[in-house]
């Protein structure tokens, strides 16, 4: 075999599986030496539990011994964002709150994958709780971008989209609210991807902001990300918000559909603020849909400058009230200091927090408090309305709407951190996506002078990922840049 | 001068347990009495990931509850959290319903003391504002030096039922509370256990000067955990308010305790601390739509209510309200009395062999915990059926049935097997009562005397012994006219 | 000139049960500020008549019967409680406010 193992996809991997070209230990065994080699530099792993690992994919190759095979993820391992819990392994939300939490039950997309034989391993690094655009609020220490170790991967899964572009697992999942897939995928060269709110449970997903959170795969190809999400998408009765729709095959459907299609480019984001050569690349893979003979259009979303304050507010209101529950009373930290009930709760959350959280938990609180709610949060869930009848009035035109996924290639480590808006502003393309619910996706579309990657995101109609995904394929097979990895 | 008289207005919330076999939220049991914490699991705990499912269960007892009240059922409701932090409550905050309730409105019927025990006291409407279904939360035991929290209670389905400040007197809450209780076991929601904590009571109590319309300070009354707690724990705080403003003193908007044993409120929480509690809607449940056919077939399992019962029973039965006082608060009682009425013909008795007998000796079969239930006796409507209809016959005496009735009760034998297999039917026997009368009345010259003297009591002595010459077989009624036939000759 | 914004931190931090240092609170004051500066955007979008969206994909009477599945040992329960005995979470003294 030319390629090692920890260089393939996921569907090579499973082709080499299905040969007996390699087993399942053996794969395992190359992810474990790959993670030791490299993670000391990039630290995308929070935890390992290698043993555990192992164990699993001794399991999968008896399975496949016994004709017991199934299918394509059995013995493909898949790194989790360490906020979906897994039975018996830890889960930190990348906060000194749960820095000995360890969950006594499995999130419904963890079920799913065990059901598929995949192999689940590793916790992986991200922004506390999940706020943030650049993995540099992880209580535990930052995560660095692969390709330049002095970059952030961007955030908040930066460690997942590290993970696959160090070649330290060839599938991860992470967690998207505001862009939080997309932007650290774009950052650091892989694919990305944020299903249609409902399509993947979340129950077991340690939850920031409820109406926008969703689980969604990371990969080197578009084909993977079909595989993936095949495996995690469908109905979960555990989750009231989980839609009852149908799981199409995606890998299938990546070939089935060919277009042509009409793709709408939003006039607002292609404005001022974009990296003059996230620009250029992002251009060069539009002019390629067109040579391809797909049709491109422009489109309005109107309320688009609105996105990021409607998401902020919206996000941060229902973050301050889904993290009550981490108090230092039934889990993890408790304030030494604390003298009575009462105490706990602030002393604990005072020390256990770092300042992101504190500071969205208490601009969340005050959106929600006596006197301000009508100005805020029903203000905000009143514009989101209108930022989704954007979207609803775009796809009467077009399949698919293409945009870039960040408006710059990764920046430096330390280079926002003093400045919220700023940082929030890493978001602007991917946020108005969360608020109307839609599937979205990054691709990676070249590299800068300086050899940094950069993003493509389309964005598709909800329920509709077959069509994203295909759309999303046309570019990738023909260009491949996420098979690029950096030398470490 | 004369002295100003005050008056009290009282609202209530009362929040009752629904009786469901898993949570509110989540399908782990609900339940009383099991080993700590065992009634838990990611969702009760507030786990990092844990999402809420409703209970269907749950919705259609709260929809049905709006029905028996008289509620208007919300056509849609939604949920929402009330953020507050506290060591019983997991997530640190409650789910619960702000502005759109799942029943809206209502009323309560009351009934107050009567003149006497035997007479019916006077029926009166208590309006409500709400109902609304939420989430229970964990029971916190207080040490010296630290709590335990246990959260088997946390996440059950609770009733919050609201009252309009439209109750004026400590007996009119005692009244309200009754009534509720009854009506909501009467249709199965809840046992409405206040020991178990199925049902818990606050209070918001004010005075004014009789003849002012607007409310006094209003003063919010916790720790009320019996019926009767809630009645002293009001009366006590009426008179507070009232003799604090007869000082020429004022009150203060709090919350106080109520301090069973030592019979006195304290205070607990100031209004400068009042809570923000955030309610927004929660974005992890959807909304529950209700619609006509839905309510139609609830309706439809609403069964009558006390006090239409007992109104029904006075009429269709001739019961004397003071039968009905004690029959018609237990639903179950009722059906046996209508059972036991369709088998015999006198539904007068079959109410008093109920109320009186067959109580006394639930009573004596049970323990600590209680009466023995109905359910577990081995007595049934035909028995109790069976005893009427042997007295209407003129099988056996009044007397004789009284003496058989425990051993009915006990055995779960028929009446009238006892009788035959101890030979206790009445006897009618016309010659042999006449030969037993005339050897009474030789035996008894002293009675006969002052009988023919004109003393008509005398003649019960002489009923009295040949009721026992005939160990309390003989036909009393016979027995009369005989001895009157014999000691006119 | 717009008016600066300003918001009672310490109030929010109460709320939230967050306890901050005296550097944080300073520090947020100015972000927090800033940050309400530019939510002032909303302000100016017309909403009128606009229903609220609360979800992605509204839904109705999403439910499950009421059937009930083994929950955890107390053991299990209590596997991540900082405190604990006689099979329950230990709290220090609760003083009701
Ligand atoms: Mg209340
Ligand atoms: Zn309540």
């Amino acid at each position: 075999m030319p390629d090692s193992l920890h260089e393939k996809t996921a569907a090579e991997l499973g082709e080499c599986l299905a040969q007996g070209e390699a087993s399942a230990v053996e794969i395992a065994d190359a992810f474990v030496a790959r993670a030791t080699a490299v993670d000391e530099k990039v630290h995308a792993f929070l935890h390992r539990d290698d043993e555990d690992f192992l164990a699993q994919a001794k399991r999968s190759d008896e399975r496949r011994a016994n004709g017991q095979s199934r299918g394509a993820l059995d013995g493909v391992p898949v790194a989790l964002k360490d906020v979906i819990s897994m039975k018996g392994q830890p889960l930190t939300a990348a906060s000194r709150i749960l820095e000995n939490y360890v969950s006594p039950y499995d999130a419904t997309a963890v079920v799913k994958l065990k059901e598929a034989g995949a192999l689940v391993w590793g916790r992986l690094n991200l922004d506390e709780f999940a706020m943030g655009s650049s993995t540099e609020n992880s209580a535990f220490g930052a995560t660095h971008n692969p390709w330049d170790l002095s970059r952030v991967p961007g955030g908040s899964s930066g460690g997942s989209a590290a993970a696959v572009a160090a070649r330290q697992a060839p599938l991860t999942l992470g967690s998207d609210t505001g862009g939080s897939i997309r932007q650290p995928a774009s950052l650091c060269g892989v694919v990305g991807m944020k299903p249609t709110y409902g399509m993947v449970s979340r129950y077991g997903l340690a939850a920031f902001a409820s109406s926008l959170d969703q689980i969604g795969p990371f990969s080197q190809t578009v084909e993977d990300t079909a595989i993936l999400l095949g495996a995690i998408s469908g109905h979960d009765p555990l989750d009231s918000t989980s839609y009852p729709t149908e799981v199409p095959d995606y890998r299938k459907g990546l070939t089935e559909n060919q277009g042509p299609w009409k793709l709408g480019l939003p006039k607002e984001f292609f404005g001022e603020g974009i990296d003059d050569e996230v620009r250029r690349l992002v251009d060069e893979a539009i002019a390629f849909y067109q040579a391809e003979g797909h049709e491109l259009v422009e489109v309005s979303l109107p309320q688009t400058e609105l996105a990021v304050p409607v998401y902020y507010v919206i996000a941060t209101a229902e973050a301050s009230s889904n993290l009550a529950r981490y108090d230092g009373i039934r889990y993890t930290h408790r304030s030494e200091r604390a003298e009575n009930a009462i105490d706990v709760y602030s002393k604990s959350r005072g020390e256990g927090f770092g300042e992101e959280v504190k500071r969205r938990c208490i601009l969340g609180a005050y959106g929600l408090s006596s006197g301000y709610y009508d100005a805020y949060y029903l203000r905000a869930q009143k514009t989101r309305t209108l930022i989704r009848k954007d979207f609803e009035a775009a796809f009467e035109q077009v399949d698919a709407i293409l945009t870039p996924t960040s408006p710059t290639a990764a920046f430096k480590q330390g280079e926002r951190s003093d400045d919220p808006i700023s940082m929030y502003l890493s978001d602007v393309f991917t946020i108005s996506v969360n608020l109307a619910g839609i599937p979205g996706i990054s691709v990676p579309c070249g590299f800068t002078k300086d050899g940094l990657p950069v993003g493509l995101q389309v964005i598709g109609q909800a329920f509709k990922e077959s069509e994203m995904l295909a759309v999303a394929h046309a570019y990738d097979k023909t260009h491949q840049f996420g098979r690029r990895y950096p030398e470490l | 001068m004369s002295e100003i008289q005050y008056e009290a207005v009282i609202g209530l919330e009362v929040h009752v347990q629904a009786e469901t076999r898993s949570k509110m939220f989540t399908r782990v049991a609900r339940g009383f009495g099991e080993p700590p914490n065992t009634l838990t699991d990611p969702v009760v705990l507030g786990l990092p990931g844990a999402l809420p499912v409703m209970n269907l269960e749950a919705i259609e007892k709260s929809i049905k509850v709006g029905l028996l009240l008289g509620c208007e059922i919300a056509r849609v409701c939604k949920w929402d959290r009330k953020n507050y932090f506290y060591p019983d409550m997991p997530k640190n905050y409650q789910i619960s319903q702000y502005d759109q309730p799942i029943c809206l409105g209502g009323e309560v019927e009351i009934e107050l003391e009567g003149e006497t025990r035997a007479v019916m006291g006077p029926h009166r409407k208590v309006k409500l504002t709400r109902i609304h279904l939420e989430e229970d939360v964990g029971k916190l035991t207080h040490y010296e030096n630290d709590s335990l929290v246990d959260y088997n209670r946390a996440g059950s389905p609770l009733l919050e039922i609201v009252s309009e400040p439209d109750l004026f007197s400590p007996d009119e809450v005692f009244a309200y509370l009754t009534s509720l209780r009854n009506s909501l076991v009467y249709a199965g929601i809840s046992d409405c256990d206040m020991e178990k904590g199925q049902m818990r009571c606050d209070a918001n109590v004010s005075v004014r000067p009789v003849g002012q319309k607007e409310l006094g300070t209003k003063v919010e009354l916790k720790n009320l955990n019996t019926i009767s707690g809630v009645r002293n724990g009001v009366e006590y705080e009426i008179q507070r308010q009232t003799s604090v403003l007869r000082e020429g003193g004022s009150l203060t908007q709090e919350t106080r305790r109520w301090n069973p044993d030592q019979r006195y409120t304290t205070a607990m929480r100031s209004k400068e601390m009042a809570h923000d509690y955030r309610y927004f809607p929660d974005p992890d449940l959807m909304p529950v739509k209700i619609d006509d056919a839905w309510i139609e077939r609830i309706r439809e399992e609403i069964p009558e209510m006390p006090f239409d019962k007992q109104r029904r029973f006075i009429e269709q039965y001739g019961l004397p309200y003071s039968s009905t006082s004690p029959l018609c608060p237990d639903k179950e009682l009722c059906d046996f009395f209508e059972a036991t009425v369709a088998r015999c013909k006198d539904p007068k008795k079959a109410a008093n062999w109920i109320v009186n007998d067959l109580l006394r000796e639930l009573s004596s079969a049970g323990d600590e915990e209680g009466p023995m239930p109905l359910g577990n006796a081995k007595m049934t409507p035909a028995h109790v059926a069976e005893l009427v209809n042997l007295v209407e016959e003129g099988s056996i005496s009044s007397n004789i049935a009284k003496e058989i009735f425990p051993e009915t009760f006990a055995t779960g034998k028929m009446p009238a097997q006892i009788v035959d297999e101890k030979g206790l039917k009445q006897t009618s026997d016309t010659g042999e009562l006449e030969t037993i009368c005339s050897q009474v009345i030789t035996d008894q010259p002293k009675a006969v005397e002052e009988f023919k003297g004109g003393k008509e009591n005398a003649i019960n002595a002489l009923k009295g012994q040949v009721m026992k010459a005939t160990r309390g077989q003989a036909n009393p009624k016979l027995v009369d006219e005989i001895l009157r036939e014999l000691l006119s000759q | 000139m717009k008016e600066p914004q300003t918001m009672d931190v310490e109030y929010a931090a109460n709320l939230a049960r967050i306890d901050l240092t005296v550097e944080e609170k300073k520090k947020f004051n100015g972000q927090l500020g800033d940050i309400l500066q530019y939510f002032e955007k909303l302000k100016a979008v017309d909403v009128e008549g606009v229903e609220p969206m609360a979800h992605a994909f509204p839904r109705h009477n999403v439910w499950d019967e009421d059937e009930s599945r083994a929950g955890f040992s107390a053991e299990e329960a209590l596997s991540n409680a900082p405190a604990k005995r006689k099979d329950q979470v230990v709290v220090p003294k609760v003083i009701e406010e």
